[in-house]
């Protein structure tokens, strides 16, 4: 603070200290607390508010304890974002190494390129284009039909569809932080590894995998978080089998018009993400700091 | 005995890049044999061919008796260390030790029996517990050798691994590779641009340079009879005078230069006739006014050196000279600023066409 203050002098230090707590106050602390203010309260009538019954009380979030199917997309939505972060992994590491170690820089320049251009339009146009893919009588299925892998059009949207659409919308995620990690390895060490004999699995598993860790632990973090609050890929791509809680939550605010119900939702749906996170990060001996380079 | 490393007409080719031409030599077995040149003369893709890191695009690699055609680093009986040296930062140094084993399916008590006894023949007992990272730059530098030759190499590379240290411990661990090396048997080809460290450790040496062999030979003999004006210049400190060949008779070449005419040894390839330059040493000049072959430069400084000091002069024709000077005769040494006569023997002259 007294650095901001020396490189900047009192009142543009003061300016820029202020801009970050308002920012802070405003934009972090004040919706966060509203929302756990509308979680405990009861949904009441314009009238009673304020009145004998809008007590602070924990029935909200005990409604989701006793609500069998909510609870199910719930836990559902956790393990399936799990399974997201995982996929993403799997389809990011390899390109991730073979980016950071083997390819030229004109090649990585390319590819970063090709992958990044797809992200500079809106998320619901990008999950739209999966929309016409995974279509019933779309693309995919005219393809698959053709070489003869199957004979009958699939039903792809549902589950399939929800995790294509996501693995797809968070390769970047996952793929920027692994690709720094392993950028950083010293090639040497993977000749090393190769010249006393090890397999390309164990040159992986010891060598490469425990250098990146950090950037592994942080593209699951991202990944399962975004996941986890997704709310365009499941509209789009879903089936009503394959609900997301973020749907209830959405429906509990502008379907059903109960505020506090959708605000006790979404803050069990935080507070789970945040102890899913710190579990990773503490499985994978990462500390915050880490991540948050 | 360990295998000898013969290399037959090698060449590498970088797309239009050829960055090793033609190189044939053989290492025996049991041998130190450095390969010495300036960066970017080739030593290290020669390194990396006899590795198995690169297939050549010319010529055959023969290890032991056996065509290397083709076959990776973990199929040959070579062992790499590396200039970063390319420890595993965060495995502990018994199994940075012992990880050639374990890529081998050796169980874990026989792994860290074998770390322990390495780290005994690299005087790091104890150790096997810390992380590379917590270890000093010698120690790191053993580690590399202890985790090399747990694979029971029967050639081990050196790419330049003591480059990173100061002056004092590099010498230091220049002994004790030599020593390990002697008491080991192994075969080891040792890549420097270091002309003193391959001097000091080697048994033979193979001068590079821009991509072709100058010569392979004794340190002694690198220095004393070079064969081309590369490895004269290169290994060593050399005084060059230029000028063309009038006579040879036996073994002594005379040369006619504009600052007279000098006798020297007769080097590969002369001939009467054809122009040429003659070196000679700092230390074979001797500050005195007669001799075999005499000549006289205006001394500009002396630089004191310890053991020697250099004495930096300049000929009529604006050449520069160097006269090595030992320190226990310094008192007798030529003012500075004043012309000084020097001599030196025919014998301690090679004369070399030019190429």
């Amino acid at each position: 603070m007294s650095d901001l203050y020396r490189r900047f002098g009192g009142t543009l230090g003061t300016v820029f200290l202020a801009l970050v707590l308002a920012w802070l106050a405003g934009m972090v602390l004040a919706p966060n607390i509203m929302m756990i203010d509308y979680a405990l309260r009861p949904n009441l009538p314009p009238a009673e508010i304020g009145g004998p019954r809008d007590v602070y009380t924990l029935d909200n979030i005990l409604y989701l304890a006793n609500e069998a199917v909510h609870r199910a997309i719930f836990f559902k939505t956790i393990w399936a974002s799990a399974l997201v972060a995982f996929l993403t992994l799997v389809v990011c590491y390899p390109l991730a190494y073979w980016l950071a170690q083997t390819a030229t820089s004109n090649q990585t320049a390319l590819v970063l390129l090709a992958l990044t251009i797809p992200f500079w339009i809106n998320e619901v146009l990008r999950t739209l284009a999966w929309y016409i893919l995974l279509a019933f009588r779309g693309p995919l299925n005219v393809l698959l039909l053709s070489l003869g892998i199957i004979d009958q059009p699939v039903r792809w949207y549902g589950n399939a569809g929800v995790l294509a659409g996501m693995v797809y919308a968070y390769i970047l995620f996952m793929l920027f932080p692994i690709y720094n990690a392993i950028e950083s390895l010293d090639k040497s060490q993977i000749e090393a590894a190769r010249d006393l004999g090890a397999s390309v699995w164990r040159t992986h598993w010891r060598v490469v995998i425990p250098h990146a860790k950090a950037g592994i632990a942080t593209g699951c973090v991202f990944t399962f978080m975004l996941a986890a609050g997704s709310y365009v890929a499941p509209a789009l791509l879903g089936a009503p089998g394959s609900r997301w809680f973020t749907e209830i939550i959405y429906n509990w605010f502008f379907e059903g018009g109960d505020w506090n119900r959708g605000a006790a939702y979404a803050l069990i749906l935080l507070v789970l993400c945040l102890a899913v996170v710190l579990v990773t990060l503490r499985i994978a001996r990462v500390n915050l700091t880490d991540v948050a380079k | 005995m360990s295998h000898s490393v013969e290399l037959h007409n090698v060449g590498m080719a970088f797309g239009q890049t050829r960055a090793v031409r033609d190189v044939t030599f053989t290492v025996k077995g049991g041998e130190f044999f450095s390969i010495l040149g300036p960066s970017g003369c080739g030593k290290t893709t020669i390194l990396r061919m006899i590795a198995g890191f690169l297939q050549p695009t010319e010529g055959k690699i023969v290890i032991g008796g056996r065509d290397m055609q083709g076959l990776g680093p973990d199929q040959r009986p070579t062992a790499m260390i590396f200039q970063s040296l390319a420890l595993f930062p965060l495995m502990p140094v018994w199994e940075n030790i012992a990880f050639g084993l374990e890529t081998r399916g050796v169980g874990k008590a026989a792994r860290r029996a074998k770390a322990e006894e390495l780290l005994r023949l690299v005087a790091l007992e104890g150790f096997g517990d810390r992380m590379p990272g917590e270890l000093s730059g010698g120690q790191r530098q053993r580690v590399a050798i202890a985790r090399a030759l747990a694979v029971e190499p029967q050639v081990l590379l050196l790419d330049e691994p003591l480059s990173a240290l100061d002056l004092k411990l590099r010498q230091h661990m220049r002994a004790e590779l030599r020593g390990l090396q002697k008491r080991t048997g192994v075969t080891f080809i040792y890549i420097t641009h270091d002309q003193s460290e391959a001097l000091a450790m080697s048994d033979r040496v193979a001068v590079m340079s821009a991509g072709v062999l100058q010569q392979v030979g004794a340190p002694r003999d690198l220095y004393d009879n070079p064969e081309t004006p590369f490895v004269a210049r290169f290994v060593g400190e050399t005084n060059v005078l230029a000028g063309r060949v009038t006579a040879i008779e036996s073994d002594i070449a005379t040369l006619q230069t504009p600052q007279g005419l000098f006798r020297g040894r007769v080097g590969y390839g002369l001939s009467v006739g054809t122009t040429a330059k003659l070196y000679v040493r700092p230390e074979a000049l001797e500050h005195a006014a007669e001799g075999e072959n005499k000549l006289t430069a205006m001394i500009e400084r002396i630089d004191f050196e310890g053991a020697f000091a250099l004495a930096y002069g300049k000929l009529d024709d604006g050449s520069g000279l160097i006269a090595s000077i030992p320190s226990t005769g310094l008192a007798a040494a030529p003012p500075i600023g004043t012309p000084c006569s020097f001599s030196f023997r025919n014998k301690h002259a090679v004369v070399l066409p030019d190429v």
